[in-house]
């Protein structure tokens, strides 16, 4: 929850750095003070959605701590680090050229300034991609060791570090989700410019924005398509049960069909996203819980295997902690089961082989409303990008109100994805090694509740906070004067 | 050094008459103040205490540890 309160700012904070330094860049091009102004609009709008979701993200660190103190120490430096090179980026980048950004209009030159305007939204996007490497590692736990002696993941080699920082699931975790920013910003800017058009003010403001918004989130619609396809292949390899359940798949096999709804289904399409061939073997819940054999021949455990295998590890794990002091030779000997069989070892927590599956239903529908509003959100961005070219958009005031009622959709449609992602992972917080339930801190339902409702009431109170002052802002408009219009 | 000196001066400038002359950002500026307040001196200090606060590496180790199997214990008696 606390996440995806983090995810309600992040979004619009990645795609609205982007619109304020096209835009700016075009005033420094043309040198058309239009350009400056509608910049430092949307600037405007950038600052506070940035004042509200600052630290929104600190929070998570307290948690970690608190609510989750098993994971965060099992994890290691393998988390902390990417966090903390995120934390020092984000720090010195956002606070020296967030800083020139707003304040040095006329105190440095405009190079240097549309430099610093670059430079916050690109150090915000490098500061995603550190957070989606830790994300990302929880999903496919690459390039780290166990170690039965600390009790954490460690990186196994300097060469690990590279292999944690290029881990397939972060790198198109990071496209997906900092293009879909650009969406959300493009959808913004749309929709904020729709609202002006509607009223009849700022109308050539209004038009330009609606270009440019409309091109860029078009631009992230179909990027976010290629990095989802990217998302789809690698779930279908690293994570099988979240791919069939966002697909409520529950027998696999080759040539899968692709449910649109329950009802319409696409033959052998399933197939063809998860492994790019029409033929491809595509696993179903059943086939994961009873094991199967690849595309590649290779053969996949049943869970209940898994849980054994990952019980041998947990049991071999105890004895090399009990006599790792006073029987080296024995204990070596549980270390070697223990590394034998440390990929299940969090299936040895499982109760019963069914636990592996993630609520379906969830997962199934948060999948469809992102696909679903996604193309919904590209016709409405093509249709408003077309008319505003021939300087028609003012004309269709149906799509005028369509594009303000997408603001909302494109957040619901990036919470559904972040469900998709986090729902459909479960019961892992790291995938394979460990599940939700040692995850936890042993709190009482009590301590937990109590941190809930502060937090929710807390950060309640700041969205409407700034709801209210984005309204005010947008309400006020660009200082821009008819005349110059 | 003193073009070193002058870097941070003038950036000091920067930051200072920025902050004196804002319109619209000042009330930002509070929420942002107001924000970080309520967490670090409310929610972290009364609410979000760290579970395994003053205990030593090797605590924490024996005790993440333990938990790892106890778990497993618990989860077999079960089955």
């Amino acid at each position: 929850m606390t996440a995806a309160y983090h995810w309600l700012f992040v979004p619009l904070t990645l795609g609205l750095a982007l619109v304020m330094a096209v835009m700016e860049t075009l005033f420094l091009v043309r040198k058309d003070e239009f350009w400056k102004k509608a910049a430092k609009f949307w600037m405007k709008i950038f600052a506070v959605n940035f004042a509200v979701g600052i630290a929104t993200g600190i929070i998570l660190e307290f948690e970690f701590g608190t609510n989750w103190s098993n994971y965060s120490w099992f994890v290691g430096d393998m988390f902390g680090a990417p966090l903390a090179i995120e934390g020092i980026l984000a720090f010195f980048m956002e606070a020296t050229f967030f800083a020139v950004m707003f304040f040095g209009w006329e105190k440095v030159s405009p190079r240097f300034h549309l430099t610093s305007t670059w430079l916050t939204g690109i150090g915000a996007t490098i500061s995603a991609y550190w957070i989606l490497v830790a994300n990302g590692w929880m999903q496919n736990p690459v390039g780290t060791t166990f170690n039965p002696d600390t009790v954490r993941s460690e990186m196994a080699s300097a060469s690990a570090f590279w292999e944690v920082v290029s881990n397939p699931v972060a790198v198109s975790k990071f496209f997906h989700s900092v293009t879909s920013g650009w969406v959300t910003g493009g959808v913004f800017v749309v929709g904020v410019s729709a609202w002006y058009l509607l009223r009849g003010r700022q109308k050539q403001f209004a038009r330009k924005s609606m270009l440019i918004g409309s091109i860029m989130g078009l631009v992230g619609s179909v990027a976010v398509m290629l990095s989802g396809d990217a998302s789809g292949v690698h779930a279908a390899e690293f994570q099988p049960m979240k791919l069939a359940a966002a697909e409520g798949l529950e027998d696999g096999g080759r040539g899968v069909a692709f449910t649109v709804v329950p009802g319409i289904r696409i033959p052998k399409m399933l197939s063809f996203l998860a492994t790019h061939d029409f033929n491809g073997f595509v696993p179903g819940i059943n086939d994961i819980l009873q094991g199967y054999t690849d595309g590649e021949g290779n053969v996949i455990p049943s869970v209940a295997d898994k849980m054994t295998m990952g019980r041998t590890a947990l049991d071999a794990l105890a004895e090399y902690r009990e006599l790792r002091e006073s029987d080296p030779e024995a204990a070596a000997a549980a270390r070697g089961i223990l590394e034998a069989n440390v990929r299940y070892m969090g299936y040895g927590h499982l109760e019963k082989p069914e636990d592996v599956v993630p609520p379906v239903g969830v997962v199934f529908w948060a999948f469809r409303l992102m696909v679903g509003l996604g193309m919904l959100l590209a016709l409405v961005l093509l249709l408003c990008f077309w008319f505003a070219r021939k300087g028609k958009i003012g004309d269709k005031r149906w799509l005028l109100w369509a594009a303000i009622v997408c603001i909302p959709l494109v957040y619901i449609c990036g919470q559904s994805g972040w469900i998709v992602a986090e729902v459909g992972r479960q019961p892992w917080t790291i995938q394979g090694l460990l599940p939700v339930n040692v995850a936890i801190s042993s709190l009482s339902a009590g301590a937990v509740k109590t941190t809930f409702f502060v937090f929710l009431a807390v950060f309640a109170l700041f969205l409407v906070i700034e709801i209210r002052i984005m309204l005010g802002a947008i309400r006020k408009g660009p200082e821009i004067e008819p005349e110059t219009l | 050094m003193k073009k070193i000196r002058q870097f941070f001066s003038s950036f000091w400038i920067l930051y200072r008459d920025g902050f004196r002359n804002m319109t619209w950002g000042r009330p930002l500026v509070w929420l942002i103040v107001l924000k970080l307040f309520i967490m670090f001196a409310i929610l972290r200090v009364f609410f979000f205490k760290p579970a395994m606060r003053g205990m030593t590496d090797v605590q924490k180790s024996e005790q993440v540890g333990e938990r790892l199997i106890s778990h497993s214990a618990d989860t077999l008696k079960i089955q």
